[in-house]
């Protein structure tokens, strides 16, 4: 034995037992509340009151929890449509301006055609319309990227800064209310979403579409060439899929929910058209997509919490004068952990000496937990 | 109409300064293979800290508060707080292996989290404006070089009238620029990024090269947030003033095709773009259509590099994607 042995090796794993996976992820979340404790404790606020408040602003009371409701629509819904996309590895970071530029569309039947049809047909004309904006939108920068390999990632993040811009314009121009009031008049009562339990049914609709997301990706054979795609491209196109038309096909469609989260957005919620429609939903979204690891029905989880965080954080900045963007730092400590997580279930870390030997019984304290020996996992790299 | 030029071209190599050290930061990084998309978040930090750090040395100095010193607070403070953020970035992706795009994007939201959070709580705390004594706005506001020179006709202003962060950024993207194209160092950077694997072959530490070159990288970009509420802000905090632009500097990496030295006029002509409307507005094009000239430049680029495929001009072959030996 001349060659040094490193102090710690790194083997992959698959075989970590569901509920070993959980507890990790479980500690993992209480490190980032902990961490962000630490926060509240800078601004000199009791990080277990200020939990509490948070909850109690949250969750105590029935206006509090249709608030909540109310943040997580769109963050599901966004999250739902990115799935796609992210198993095939395709980065659309551009839902922000898919939202934008479908509840623009949504507003112009909302604004112009509000005498030509009733209620329940102008509502259907909204979300189609404001679905196929959200396609188109997502779609370019998807045909240019599976004829020519252009970066989607920046294009798409190109595309929200120019589709906010084209509202920022309707805003303050040809759609303004009063003039030089820079904004858009409310919608006619029959452009507006109708209410089931105090809260818009965009709700309902991102819960059927939850379930219509998870058979999309799990039991038809699109979901199968979207997986197979984001394995590799080349697998797929050995297999026979035509790779350009699976990702122009999967971009749209992912565009059109987003877009139609903008309907549901501007019709549901606000009423009438803001440049601020998205207002951070599409990248929040990314991260719930991830966090849930493309499963959709743990994107229902995912996005209450935020949602929660969110509503909590502008609950203590009216009672304790701690900043709301407080929960900004939280729901980024709790990410930036959970993703530092996977790394402890994927891997397994053999320390020197502790190697398998045939004879010797397996070592059971290789798997340390995240937050509890961060020195360790320092070393890894060296 | 040459002294409106040159207002113009002057107010857009100031605005197109902090984008300088953003993108500069952002292409040392992208160039060990990381793509490091919380650049948002970093300079939101460093812009948040730039301005604290000076302004808690201002009332602990109080008249005799000096301001090269407040100067270098800043930069300190700027730089560390960006070297902190893309450190975790590098420990997440590097040493955790998580995916690139989604930790760039939650640090983004830590970060935009961390710089509101510390600049409202600041503003709490003063009870007004967070803000520094006029006599140490001047420090990093005013013009350095002697006033002789930039009497000199036609090109005194153009050339001498900046203030200190113009000349500080120039001079670290050439340096940066000699170093990627001219140093042993540097070339071994821009095979780690092109293919780690062929790197660690050749017996060159990719972890550590990432590393490096990934904080280091967050710590200048931070420095361009510093540099905007410094001097375009005017020293005061405003929670707003930040947004989008660490988006900007991230998008004009590509426009600069990795190149540092294209920094130097590619960011001109962004932080021109931006301004442009304010300076030179053009009868029925309207503002907010006028704001999107940059990005769909971009967009355009974009496309245009990616139909004309030259070898040269292509990202790092090994942008965003981690590397893991074991995988081999």
């Amino acid at each position: 034995m001349t060659e040094k042995v490193p102090l710690i090796r790194l083997a992959k794993r698959e075989d970590m037992a569901r509920s070993r996976i959980w507890l990790i992820r479980l500690l993992a979340f209480v490190l980032a509340l902990i961490l962000g404790g630490l926060v509240f404790v800078i601004a000199g606020a009791d990080p277990i009151t200020a939990y509490s408040t948070m909850v109690a602003g949250s969750l105590g009371k029935v206006t509090g929890i249709r608030q909540v409701v109310k943040v997580a629509v769109p963050l599901l819904g966004t999250a739902l449509a990115l799935a796609p996309c992210f198993a095939m590895r395709y980065w659309n970071i551009g839902a922000e301006g898919q939202i934008t530029m479908g509840a623009m569309m949504a507003s112009f039947f909302a604004l112009k055609m509000v005498n030509a049809m009733p209620s329940p047909v102008l509502l259907i004309v909204m979300g189609i319309s404001a679905a196929l904006m959200g396609a188109l939108w997502a779609g370019i920068p998807a045909f240019f990227k599976a004829h020519w390999g252009t970066n989607e990632t920046l294009f798409t993040l190109m595309m929200n800064y120019i589709a906010i811009g084209i509202v920022g314009w309707l805003q303050g121009g040809p759609w303004e209310g009063k003039p030089g009031s820079q904004i858009i008049p409310m919608f006619d009562e029959k452009a507006v979403l109708p209410s089931v339990f105090g809260v818009h049914i965009g709700w309902i609709i991102v819960l059927i579409l939850t379930f219509l997301m998870y058979i999309y990706m799990t039991k038809t054979k699109h979901g199968y060439e979207i997986a197979v795609l984001g394995e590799s491209e080349n697998t797929a196109r050995y297999a026979g899929m035509d790779v350009r038309r699976v990702m122009l096909r999967t971009a749209c469609l992912s565009g059109g929910i987003a877009g139609l989260v903008g309907f549901m957005i501007c019709s549901g919620a606000d009423e009438t058209l803001y440049q601020t429609v998205a207002g951070g939903v599409g990248f929040t979204a990314i991260t719930v997509t991830w966090l849930a690891q493309l499963n959709p029905f743990a994107m229902i989880a995912i996005s209450l919490l935020l949602a929660i965080l969110s509503k909590g954080a502008s609950t203590i900045q009216t009672t304790m004068g701690v900043p709301a963007s407080i929960s900004d730092i939280i729901t980024g400590i709790i990410l930036l952990c959970m993703l530092g997580c996977e790394f402890f279930i994927n891997y397994k870390m053999i320390f020197r000496g502790h190697e398998e030997h045939p004879l010797a019984p397996t070592t059971a304290q290789n798997t340390e937990v995240p937050g509890v020996s961060p020195e360790a996992v320092k070393e890894v790299k060296a | 109409m040459s002294v409106s030029l040159i207002g113009l071209i002057k107010a857009a190599i100031l605005n197109g300064t902090p984008l300088l050290f953003g993108t500069s930061g952002e292409i040392l990084t992208e160039k060990s293979g990381n793509l490091n998309l919380g650049v948002e978040g970093l300079m939101f930090m460093g812009g948040a800290f730039g301005l604290i750090g000076p302004v808690i040395y201002g009332n602990l100095a109080g008249d005799q508060a000096s301001g090269a010193l407040a100067v270098l607070i800043a930069l300190i403070c700027s730089f560390g707080v960006g070297c902190l953020g893309s450190l975790i970035f590098s420990f997440l992706t590097i040493t955790l292996r998580a995916n690139q795009n989604v930790t760039g994007l939650a640090l983004t939201i830590f970060g935009t989290g961390v710089g509101q959070f510390a600049g409202e709580l600041m503003r709490i705390r003063v009870g007004g404006n967070v803000t520094v004594s006029n006599a140490l706005k001047s420090a990093f506001a005013d013009p350095i070089l002697p006033e002789a020179l930039r009497k000199i006709p036609v090109i005194g202003e153009i050339v001498f009238g900046y203030n200190l962060f113009v000349y500080l950024g120039v001079i670290m993207v050439i340096v940066m620029a000699y170093f990627m194209k001219r140093t042993r160092p540097g070339l071994f950077l821009s095979a780690v990024g092109e293919s780690p694997a062929t790197a660690d072959a050749a017996g060159v530490n990719v972890t550590k090269y990432r590393y490096l070159a990934t904080v280091i990288g967050g710590g200048i970009s931070a420095v361009g947030g510093m540099v905007y509420t410094m001097t375009i802000a005017g020293s005061v905090w405003n929670h707003q003033g930040l947004s989008g632009e660490g988006w900007v500097a991230v998008a004009l990496v590509i426009f600069c095709l990795w190149r540092p030295i294209n920094t130097l006029w590619g960011s001109a002509l962004f932080g021109g773009l931006l301004i442009l409307y304010l300076r030179l507005p053009i009868p029925f094009l309207p503002t907010q259509i006028y704001k999107v000239v940059p990005y769909i430049a971009t967009a355009l680029v974009l496309i245009f590099v990616s139909l004309r495929q030259r070898r040269e001009d292509q990202p790092p072959a090994g942008l965003g994607l981690n590397y893991f030996r074991e995988d081999r």
